[in-house]
């Protein structure tokens, strides 16, 4: 889906600065977020990519406005929800509970945990076939029409580049993501030109991007 | 995808990770000792001095160098350094010639078991939709005013591979150890955003 997680290219954010002696958490609630982000895909019978796919989902406002752990809490009930592990607006109504709102809170869901085995752990799996691509052979990255998840950001597509390396086959995440298939594959490692992405105008530089072998034609 | 934004009286995040915490309790799905105890894994033990020695060693041991450019995962292994973001690391080189800088535009990938949870910066929006339009330029508001003739690359971590930065040796460092030189080495060096300085 072309939602505002896909952020390559996109202008307006302001500068970029470094704070200098940083916590690793800045409250204890992103500490919280973080470990029931970790332990989502398990309680939810999904997977990372499952969960990459919920933080693309939250509404574009709450995604900026709520930040990087405020994302993992959003990602880790939105899971959860899909999985019937919580009712819908359970989170909320027990957070009002907390600040003495008298909410009734929704009764239990009936679970709803995805019937899907993955074939192993991670996402690194061997592929028979041999690679599509060669290390040198130019590539164009699909223009795609895909309201689910996908790795292949829009700053890339339709442009032309070259394979610099043969990554290790990984699981789809367009297809893993929704419990459909793992649909194993061979990834490339491709070097676009600044100038073809950006114009003539552009810095010169070289970004190479991983892109599974559904993503690219020959060019 | 949720249909609206949260209303203006939604209960704020901290709130909500209380919520969030006391509903997974209350169904005995989540252990507290599991949870702190993942907390303080990555508080504590799993950060930016990881990289630092796999950089240290890399700089004074030409065999280790060797390893690692040719299998990053299994060479960092040998530190005992693995885990979750690390199924597959890849080394990158940062030379006189050559500059290397890593993002993840579409989430915030990063190779947790050298480097630790993504600092605030590598997270921020601004980051992650720059720096594969105008690096220099980000690179120079963030402190690193790379010469013209420095080769600029970008690495967009968009699959399980993870990319992890190996930095020029400073000049004026053959005195010191590996300990030494692991004290020196920094996170943002180890992302591309900087270079390592003297001691």
């Amino acid at each position: 889906m072309d939602g505002i997680h896909d952020m390559g290219g996109t202008q307006g954010w302001g500068t970029v600065t470094i704070p200098r002696d940083e916590p690793v958490f800045a409250e204890p609630w992103e500490a919280k977020a973080f470990a029931f982000g970790a332990l989502s895909a398990r309680l939810s019978g999904g997977n990372l990519d499952a969960m990459r796919h919920a933080i693309d989902r939250q509404h574009p406002y709450d995604y900026v406005v709520d930040g990087y752990y405020g994302r993992w809490l959003g990602c880790v009930e939105t899971q959860l929800i899909s999985s019937g592990v919580l009712a819908p607006g359970a989170v909320e109504a027990r957070a009002r509970t907390l600040r003495g709102e008298t909410v009734a809170e929704p009764a239990d869901p009936s679970p709803n945990k995805p019937d899907y085995t993955p074939t192993a752990g991670g996402s690194l799996r061997t592929v028979d076939t041999a690679p599509r691509f060669a290390v040198g052979d130019s590539v164009c990255a699909k223009t795609l029409a895909n309201d689910g998840h996908t790795r292949l950001p829009r700053y890339v597509r339709g442009h032309v580049g070259t394979v610099t390396a043969i990554q290790p086959a990984q699981v789809l995440p367009d297809t893993h993501a929704h419990f459909i298939a793992e649909n194993a594959q061979h990834v490339y490692a491709v070097a676009f030109q600044s100038s073809n992405l950006w114009g003539d105008g552009a810095e010169q530089f070289t970004l190479t991007i991983d892109l599974y072998d559904d993503y690219i034609d020959p060019a | 995808m949720t249909a609206t934004p949260h209303p203006h009286d939604y209960p704020d995040v901290a709130l909500r990770a209380e919520a969030l915490e006391s509903l997974l309790l209350e169904k005995g799905l989540i252990d507290p000792k599991v949870v702190d105890g993942l907390i303080a894994r990555y508080q504590n033990d799993v950060g930016p001095m990881n990289g630092a020695k796999v950089v240290a060693k890399a700089w004074t041991d030409p065999e280790y160098k060797a390893r690692l450019m040719a299998n990053g995962t299994e060479a960092i292994k040998e530190f005992g350094f693995t885990g979750p973001q690390g199924e597959h690391i890849e080394v990158i080189e940062n030379t006189p010639d050559v500059h290397n800088v890593v993002v993840c535009t579409l989430c915030s990938c990063y190779p947790w078991p050298v480097l630790g949870l993504p600092p605030s910066w590598y997270k921020d929006p601004a980051y992650r939709a720059r720096i594969v339009r105008e690096p220099r330029k980000v690179l120079s508001e963030m402190g690193l005013d790379l010469a013209e003739d420095v080769a600029i690359k970008v690495w967009d971590s968009s699959s399980e591979v993870r990319y992890f930065v190996l930095p020029e040796r400073p000049a004026n460092t053959e005195g010191l150890d590996e300990e030494q030189l692991a004290a020196i080495v920094t996170r943002d060096a180890m992302v591309g955003v900087a270079k390592v300085s003297g001691p």
